[in-house]
């Protein structure tokens, strides 16, 4: 029996409200079906199902908020006969929607609840409701302290509420704002990051870029930001412990899962990656490019799109500043950073002359990986962009 | 810095002593009488001096009969006279118990305000250290519940020595307990009485997080309880009740609505005592400013133990206060 879980869709996430099922009891499913639409910081994201089977119980009702690993629903495995006898029976914490159950409910009776005359005074003047509070008191009781403080706690929730519900309006950019603080404060306190910096010159990736664009439509043209995506993609390939998570110890990923930065024209960013890009040629890659970039800003991305990235890149673009340090996104043990591209006065062979580079960087995780390793990808990364007919 | 106050160190006795020869000076009325009060000079010690100073007809030795010489101090009463008559202690006040109850306490009422009994009984009261089951009795309930008397309790040095005084101008019978086991014990005091007026409790120490209630030799072991409590954070108010009958419901009903926690301190035994009379009436005026049921620490209800650390353990001492506060409030 297999149970589909609330993913999480990355470091910063603990749970999510689950809006929509988009399949019913009954209904057979497949590896990559969208299951569920399921609301969260990020916005509503399609969630996927990485099993074949047939949906043999649904759990989680629509509208209800459950943290990250709840089981929502099981799948039987296909041949496998429908039985519900044997299951144990399993336990649910979904997390209330209502604001005041947010505190322990308890079962007894009010008049079994032991609160002090001053508590319950102080609860009715206030609509508190005295069975959702657990008594410190002796013996249980809940104290006047009891009170004064789960009030405390629902003017805060209700603050938080009212928060929430005027970032709805502004199209959840709060929101978004909050869960990159939480990624990139966890980032800052947990991982140990060294900098490496490498300027590469990238004459001849876009003289071959000019060339390829020539024979393409329009819609169909590379970026050059493509042949960065597919040249970190090819280098990774020998840099296993870059492309890797630290979660108690490393983790090497054997997908190259590119997480592209994307940012959002009302501030904040979205990561979508772009799945095993070593095995996309540069056309699928600007494929995905050209899906990604505009369902990301709409706020549509699918779960393994949130999820599954192995590393990240983030490029500046045209007119962005000359280098980009990055913040590692948890757990990942780098982010590679490319700046805007420009002329240079660049020496070589004892002859200065003038190219057209990039400065490429590398924010690695200082218990992944030591700068030997990042220096020796930057490296690769930039011989693997003097020969673009290769990518 | 004017008018400093002058401060003197003096024991309980000596306190009671100067209370008495204050009250015998001020008023050539007052009279003191009870068995060995003069050449003895007072079981306690308490009128040693008196009678050279005063002569036989203002301090009076008297037969050894409780109800004979309280009966004479309330005809003395009625005749104008402002006796002080010493039941030497609550023990054998019970003797007299028919003349206190049944005549000083009724007669004003039962002549329709005719008759005063401007009298003023003092008994020594609770443990003296030592004395035994029979000689060892907290027994302030039995006169705190006779409606017609006044009952005041002497937990202070400043009470030991002006309550007397003040007794002395109520005209109803006032019954004053003197605390036997405190006799010996040295406080420093203002040399000039303050007025003490005796129908007030009084806050002893002022405090936000319990109430503690008491008198009597509860009061010093309150205030020291407090005052450990206060290193652990805890501020506690300490009321000394003062005058257990009529009770002076103000004062401890407005820290009750301040701290919402109370705890009542005494020695006498828990049931029907003036403990249990005042945790009746804060549940029955401020039960809604509670946040914790009122407790209390009484006597152990059983004859006083002689041996000295069964009679510690059968009443009420600091650390049981401390501890049954930081119970209360849920600390450490």
């Amino acid at each position: 029996m297999g149970e589909f879980l609330m993913p999480s869709l990355g470091a910063d996430m603990e749970d999510g409200t689950l809006i929509e099922w988009k399949k019913k009891i009954g209904d057979s499913v497949k590896r990559g079906d969208v299951i569920a639409e399921v609301e969260t910081q990020k916005g509503l994201i399609e969630i996927e199902i990485f099993e074949e089977g047939i949906i043999e119980k649904i759990l989680i009702k629509e509208g209800t908020k459950v943290p990250v690993g709840t089981i929502m629903a099981l799948i039987s495995p296909i041949g496998v006969p429908l039985e519900t006898k044997k299951e144990k029976p399993i336990e649910l914490h979904p997390i209330e929607k209502k604001v005041t159950e947010v505190m322990p409910r308890e079962t007894a009776e009010e008049s079994h609840i032991k609160a002090s005359p001053l508590a319950k005074r102080i609860a009715e003047d206030h609509h508190i409701d005295i069975k959702q509070i657990k008594g410190s008191g002796y013996d249980g009781v809940i104290t006047k302290e009891d009170v004064e403080h789960a009030i405390e706690q629902r003017d805060t929730i209700d603050k938080e509420q009212t928060i929430l519900k005027t970032e709805k309006t502004a199209t959840d950019s709060e929101a978004i704002r909050f869960a990159i603080a939480a990624a990139m404060s966890k980032s800052n306190k947990e991982i140990p990051h060294y900098y490496l910096e490498k300027k590469i010159d990238l004459t001849k990736a876009l003289a071959w870029l000019q060339e390829a664009n020539q024979q393409r439509k329009v819609q169909a043209r590379l970026l050059p930001v493509v042949l960065f995506i597919k040249a970190i993609a090819k280098s990774l390939v020998d840099f296993p412990d870059l492309n890797a998570v630290w979660e108690n110890g490393l983790h090497t990923k054997k997908d190259i899962n590119i997480g592209f930065v994307v940012a959002l024209h009302n501030g904040g960013i979205m990561v979508p990656a772009i799945h095993q890009a070593d095995l996309k040629t540069v056309d699928e890659i600007m494929e995905a490019l050209n899906d990604l970039i505009p369902r990301a800003r709409a706020m549509k991305l699918r779960s393994s799109e949130l999820s599954d990235g192995t590393i990240t890149l983030t490029s500046m673009g045209d007119r962005g500043a000359d280098s980009v340090f990055g913040v590692i996104y948890p757990p990942q043990v780098a982010i590679i950073g490319f700046g805007s591209i420009s002329e240079q006065p660049f020496a070589e062979n004892g002859m200065l002359g003038i190219r057209t580079v990039v400065n490429a960087t590398l924010a690695g995780d200082h218990r992944a990986t030591d700068g030997l390793t990042g220096s020796r990808f930057l490296n690769v990364l930039s011989e693997n962009l003097q020969k673009p007919e290769l990518l | 810095m004017e008018n400093p106050v002058m401060k003197t160190t003096l024991t309980y006795r000596e306190a009671l002593k100067q209370g008495l020869r204050e009250a015998l000076q001020n008023d050539q009325d007052v009279f003191l009488m009870g068995e060995d009060v003069g050449r003895y000079g007072g079981a306690f010690a308490v009128s040693k001096g008196l009678l050279q100073e005063f002569g036989e007809e203002r301090i009076m030795d008297v037969p050894l009969s409780e109800a004979g010489f309280v009966g004479a101090g309330i005809g003395a009463a009625i005749a104008g006279m402002k006796p002080i008559v010493e039941v030497m202690t609550v023990n054998f006040s019970l003797l007299a118990m028919d003349q206190i109850v049944n005549n000083a306490a009724t007669l004003q009422h039962m002549s329709g305000g005719q008759l005063h009994v401007p009298l003023v009984i003092r008994m020594g009261n609770g443990i003296g250290r030592q004395l035994g089951a029979q000689h060892s009795h907290s027994w302030e309930s039995f006169y705190a519940h006779i409606p017609g008397l006044i009952v005041l309790s002497a937990g202070t040095h400043e009470d030991a020595r002006g309550m007397l005084r003040l007794a002395l101008q109520s005209p109803d019978p006032v019954v004053l307990f003197e605390y036997t086991s405190m006799l010996n014990l040295e406080k420093e005091i203002d040399i000039e009485s303050p007025i003490v007026d005796i129908s007030k409790a009084k806050v002893l120490r002022k405090g936000k997080d319990i109430t503690v209630i008491t008198y009597g030799t509860g009061v010093y072991k309150s205030l020291e309880a407090a005052a450990e409590l206060a290193t652990v954070g805890i501020d506690a108010e300490v009321i000394d009740l003062r005058i257990l009958r009529p009770l002076d419901d103000f004062t401890y009903l407005a820290s009750v609505a301040k701290t919402h926690h109370v705890i009542i301190v005494e020695d006498a035994w828990r049931s029907v005592s003036v403990s249990s009379e005042v945790s009746s009436r804060i549940m029955e005026k401020k039960f809604y400013d509670l946040d914790a049921p009122v407790q209390r620490l009484c006597g152990v209800e059983v004859p006083m133990p002689y041996p000295a650390h069964l009679e510690e353990a059968a009443v009420p001492q600091k650390q049981d206060i401390v501890n049954a506060i930081k119970k209360m409030l849920r600390h450490g």
